[in-house]
């Protein structure tokens, strides 16, 4: 790890989280993209300076690259990709629905707030404890000669 | 069996419950059933359970943490279970007659009713704490449940809330409190609590836990709001758990406790002040009360605190009146509120100002209400008598500080017992019946002889127990016994000769009818006194205070949380993300590392800069993407430099394929980013955007120092020298990723196959089958009808598939591996694709892309899975080699075929992007749902 890759990490994060943070989902993915290799460059500079390839060729083992960020990065290349086919084909049904990418606020979310607002008031009514209380047996009392 | 019955009752119950409206009110005859099986047990088991043989029972539930379920039987939980059980039997058979016309729920409340009554004998069970704990808020949820049975009800439903509310939590309080306790004493068993005597001021925190706990479930100041509310619930679950079962339990538990507890910390004074206080307040509150059933609740919030004050002492004399109290308040307060509930069912009305006496018939009715009111009253000849007689008595002997003060508020608060039983028999009498209201009550029909047995059962019971004390002496005896070891207890009876304690009793008997006799100044005196505390806030508004209150600002903050727009969730997660691992990096930040390692870096790096931030501001969508691309293909040369040619040719490749499903996706989109309004200011984002930049350069320095090369950690080194003799493989990272680590890969290649199959289901979801057919049949059309392009697609691809099979073989040793051979082919589909449209791609294969996914998947789980069937783990390894004469030596190991799957799901996830956005022509707008157009 050295400033620079450290400094080249958290630029990528940066701009991808900005990115995140905006509306348009092609944006975001875009974003998700640059989160993706800040983290990668983040998992191979853990392991070490670099070295030779660890394919194991007879050389001293302190030669090799480390190759368990390797294998972890690699997985998260591809699952990266998979989440970008994912995203970019919810982009595509935004499209195909709204003619456009717009992440729009959730309506019902939006109803919580605003019906909040409109009943601020006390729910609970206020029962004079003393007061008679009404029967449970209301109903029987019809039936009654 | 102790065990047995617990979980007959609930099995009972809950069959009970489940039946529901077929049985009616017949429901309460199988109800019936478990208090009067339970009850011919314990009679079986009296006799040795009152010589000292407690029965115990162990289940084991936790044994590590020394968690049991441990019943005990002694003779002090048998009082309780005889309470529980026997007035559980008359209530039920009270119901039949009460519920004469069943609603809807009414068998409902039968079978709650046989499960509050096995919690509740849980509760008198237990010798353990926490398992006392657990069965105590068994009995508030089975309560909140029968007094919220009438769903419908708002009063009903705000008493439910509010008695589960304060019983809940002070629940919670008093298991606090129990592991207080039970850890300073080293057990946690009631048994064994009382030798173990701890102390110290964790105790003292420890015991007002506890008291809060018990002054919750037996509704003592300020917490005694909940039992008057919860008289809205059916008279005989009044009658059950409002006088006879639940709130005791918190008496119980001060029985119990009281005994080790009672000389540590605050215990006696707390106890002294809060149940002075309640008995005192309850009774002036009964005294003013029109609706007879209210009027026993507030009753009962003051008999309650009498026995707090009789057991909660921690002397063997007064406990011993407590248990007489105990027992005459369980039958005269079911036999009253009893009474109520046949007045209510026959007039239609429990308001003393509308009864005007009784017709013929009601004589038995009266009678057991006068017996039954009388000995609340305590007077002689009944065991409401014996009983007060014994607790003044015992107060009179007291050696603690405070027994004075005891005697005068037991004093003062039987005068107001004695007023207020006065003004209920009155109010039955018909003697407060007011003339300008209509007369139901004198020619109301008389109860059936059936529905009035159970009152007057009890209310003679209490009348018999009075005059042959020795019907419960022996009883008693051994239950003070159970509770204090050393107690030598005086025997129940009726006369004790003269003493301070029978001029006392007269003193309160004559009070008392002083007061009925001035009811009428009395009841002005009240006015006035209600009249100057109306202001003051009193419990139940505070409590209701609270309850809004804590609603409206979760909805308040709800509505601000969790707003609906993405971008404000994700600043938030960002935010807090990023800052609160921000200050521990920096305190344990040490050195600085060199600034730059190697200078090949640098080019790579100005590469990622520049197209990192233009990814970020570029206005144009296709730009942004080719801009995502060349970070990715300088993150591709950058993992050249770090000797990492696997991560390299798969960046590659990934970005190839990625880039052109950019620019499938994004030719339908408009060209720029429109301006919308942002939720969120930019500043506030770039701050976040910022700090998460930050965070993570920290962090990178600080784990910099942790870690330097390869040979310090050993798992690394470990894979580096198991790779060839256990993994057959020279290529490192592709062992890991098949056969070290190959249930990770396994999962990953599952979470691909989600991927896919979301992102085509989603692109796909506007469309008609008829459409697949059509494009079946469509003829060849690619992107650029170009004859060069055409024939060198024709010319490269086959050579590019050739390549990729030799990456998928040779990953084992060399750079590649399925997912490099997978996303290779992926290019060459991609040129496919470009030289003949969607079309071209699905003639080259045969097999739909999602019989190519769902086989790669299938194909690595066998791999992975056939080692179980040989015995061996997941994922074992195993290989062969043959000799193929002049090409060599192929050595093949069980990694491979799991390696295939791997290829394959790749292939048929590119395959799936391309059926997703791969038409040339998106769909008309007609073509979809008309839901969706509209």
């Amino acid at each position: 790890m050295t400033i620079l890759i450290a400094a080249l990490s958290g630029l990528l994060f940066a701009c991808g989280s900005w990115l995140l943070m905006q509306r348009r989902l092609s944006r975001i993915i875009i974003g998700v993209g640059l989160l993706g290799h800040g983290a990668n460059l983040l998992l191979i500079t853990s392991g070490g300076t670099g070295g030779r390839p660890p394919i194991i060729d007879g050389s001293p083992l302190s030669d090799y690259a480390d190759p368990l960020p390797q294998a972890l990065a690699l997985t998260a290349i591809v699952i990266t990709f998979g989440i970008t086919a994912f995203l970019l084909a919810l982009g595509y049904r935004s499209w195909q629905l709204t003619g456009d990418d717009q992440v729009e606020d959730d309506v019902e979310d939006r109803m919580i707030e605003r019906w909040e607002a409109d009943h601020a008031e006390s729910e609970h009514p206020d029962f004079d404890p003393d007061a008679e209380l009404p029967s449970d047996l209301a109903s029987n009392q019809a039936d009654q000669p | 069996m102790l065990l047995t019955i617990l979980i007959f009752h609930f099995l009972l119950g809950g069959a009970v419950v489940a039946i529901g409206d077929r049985l009616g009110r017949r429901g309460f005859l199988f109800a019936a059933l478990a208090p009067a099986v339970t009850m011919a047990w314990l009679a079986t088991k009296l006799g040795s359970v009152r010589d000292g043989n407690a029965i115990q029972q162990r289940i084991e539930w936790i044994p590590q943490l020394d968690l049991a379920i441990d019943l005990r039987l002694d003779a002090m939980s048998a009082v309780m279970v005889g309470l529980v059980s026997g007035i559980g039997i008359f209530v039920c058979i009270y119901a039949l007659g009460y519920f004469s016309h069943p609603k809807p729920g009414t068998a409902r409340l039968a079978g709650l009713l046989t499960m509050f009554a096995g919690a509740m004998l849980g509760v008198v069970l237990s010798d353990h704490l926490i398992a006392l704990f657990l069965f105590w808020e068994l009995t508030s949820i089975t309560s909140y449940l029968l007094i919220g049975n009438d769903d419908r009800n708002p009063r009903a439903r705000d008493a439910a809330l509010s008695a589960i509310l304060i019983t809940g939590s002070g629940g919670l309080a008093m298991l606090a409190g129990f592991v207080l306790i039970g850890q300073s004493a080293g057990t946690y068993r009631l048994s064994e609590l009382v030798d173990a005597a701890p102390g110290g001021s964790t105790v003292t925190v420890g015991i007002v836990l506890v008291l809060i706990g018990a002054f919750t479930k037996s509704a003592q100041l300020p917490f005694a709001g909940w039992l008057p509310g919860a008289m809205v619930a059916p008279t005989p679950i009044s009658a059950y758990l409002h006088a006879a079962t639940m709130v005791k339990a918190g008496v119980y538990l001060v029985a119990r406790l009281a005994p080790p507890l009672a000389d540590l910390g605050a215990w006696r004074t707390l106890v002294i002040l809060v149940s002075s206080a309640t008995m005192i307040v309850g009774g002036w509150r009964a005294l003013r009360q029109h609706d007879l059933k209210l009027l026993l609740a507030y009753g009962t919030v003051s008999q309650l605190a009498f026995m707090m004050l009789l057991f909660g002492m921690g002397r063997y004399d007064l406990a011993q009146a407590g248990i007489v109290v105990l027992i005459a308040h369980g039958a005269f307060k079911a036999a009253l509120f009893m009474v109520v509930g046949i007045i209510d069912h026959q007039t239609g009305t429990r308001d003393v100002r509308k009864l005007h006496g009784f017709g013929s018939g009601w004589h038995p009715v009266i009678i057991t209400s006068v017996l039954a009111a009388a000995s609340m009253a305590g007077f002689p000849p009944l065991l409401g008598f014996i009983a007060k007689e014994k607790g003044l008595d015992a107060a009179l002997h007291a050696d603690f500080s405070g027994g004075t003060a005891i005697v005068v508020v037991l004093v003062v608060g039987s005068i107001l017992t004695v007023a207020y039983s006065g003004r209920f028999v009155l109010g039955v009498l018909g003697r407060l019946g007011e003339s300008d209201r209509q007369r139901i009550s004198p020619t109301a029909p008389a109860p059936t002889a059936w529905f009035v047995a159970p009152a007057a059962l009890l209310a003679l019971g209490s009348l018999a127990a009075g005059l042959a004390p020795v019907l419960v002496d022996e009883t008693v005896r051994s239950a003070t016994e159970s509770l204090y070891a050393a107690a030598k207890p005086k025997p129940v009876v009726l006369w004790a000769g003269f003493n301070t304690a029978l001029l006392l009793s007269a003193v309160i008997i004559v009070a008392g009818l002083v007061t009925i006799a001035l009811r009428q100044r009395v009841e002005r005196l009240q006015h006035g006194f209600g009249d100057a505390v109306a202001p003051w806030p009193d419990s139940d508004r505070v409590f209701w205070g609270i309850v809004t209150g804590t609603s409206r600002f979760a909805k308040k903050s709800t509505g601000i949380v969790q707003n609906g727009s993405l971008p404000i969730y994700l600043m938030i997660i960002l935010g807090v993300a990023a800052a609160l691992p921000l200050v521990p990096a920096l305190t344990s930040f040490e050195t600085w590392p060199d600034t730059i390692g190697t200078w090949v870096h640098v080019p790579i790096a100005a590469v990622i800069v520049v197209a990192a931030i233009g990814a970020t501001v570029v206005r144009r969508r296709i730009a942004a993407a080719l801009l995502l691309g060349a970070v990715g293909f300088a993150m591709a040369g950058f993992y050249v430099v770090q000797g990492a040619p696997d991560l390299a040719l798969t960046q590659f490749t990934i970005e190839t394929l990625a880039t052109v499903l950019f620019v499938l996706v994004l030719r339908f989109l408009p060209r720029r980013f429109a301006d919308s309004k942002a939720a969120v200011t930019t500043a506030a984002r770039l701050a976040v955007a910022g700090l998460v930049g930050v965070t993570v350069f920290v962090l990178a320095l600080v784990s910099a120092g942790a870690r330097s090369d390869v040979s310090q950690t050993s798992i690394s080194a470990e894979m580096l020298e198991r790779s060839v003799p256990d993994g057959k493989g020279s290529n490192v990272v592709n062992v890991i990723l098949v056969d070290f680590r190959g249930l990770d890969t396994l999962g990953e290649i599952t979470v691909l196959v989600v991927a896919a199959l979301g992102a085509v289901s989603l692109a796909r979801a506007g469309r008609r089958p008829s459409d697949r057919r059509r494009d079946r049949s469509a003829s060849g059309r690619g992107f650029a009808e170009l004859p060069l392009v055409d024939a060198s697609a024709r010319l490269l691809y086959p050579s590019i598939l050739v390549l990729s099979v030799y990456f998928l073989f040779a990953g084992h040793n060399q750079p590649g591996g399925g997912f490099v051979g997978g996303l290779t082919a992926g290019a060459a589909i991609s040129l496919r694709y470009i030289a003949g449209g969607v079309a071209a791609v699905r003639k080259s294969f045969r097999l739909a892309p999602w019989t190519i996914l769902g086989g790669g998947l299938t194909i690595s789980a066998l791999t992975a899975l056939v080692p179980l069937a040989t015995g061996n783990s997941l994922l074992e390894h195993a290989g062969i080699a043959w000799d193929l004469g002049p090409l060599g030596t192929m050595k093949a190991t069980s990694a491979l075929p799991f390696d295939i799957g791997v290829y394959l799901v790749v292939v048929g996830l590119v395959l799936m992007a391309y059926e997703a956005f791969g038409d040339e022509h998106a769909p008309e707008t007609s073509e979809l749902p008309e839901a969706v157009t509209s």
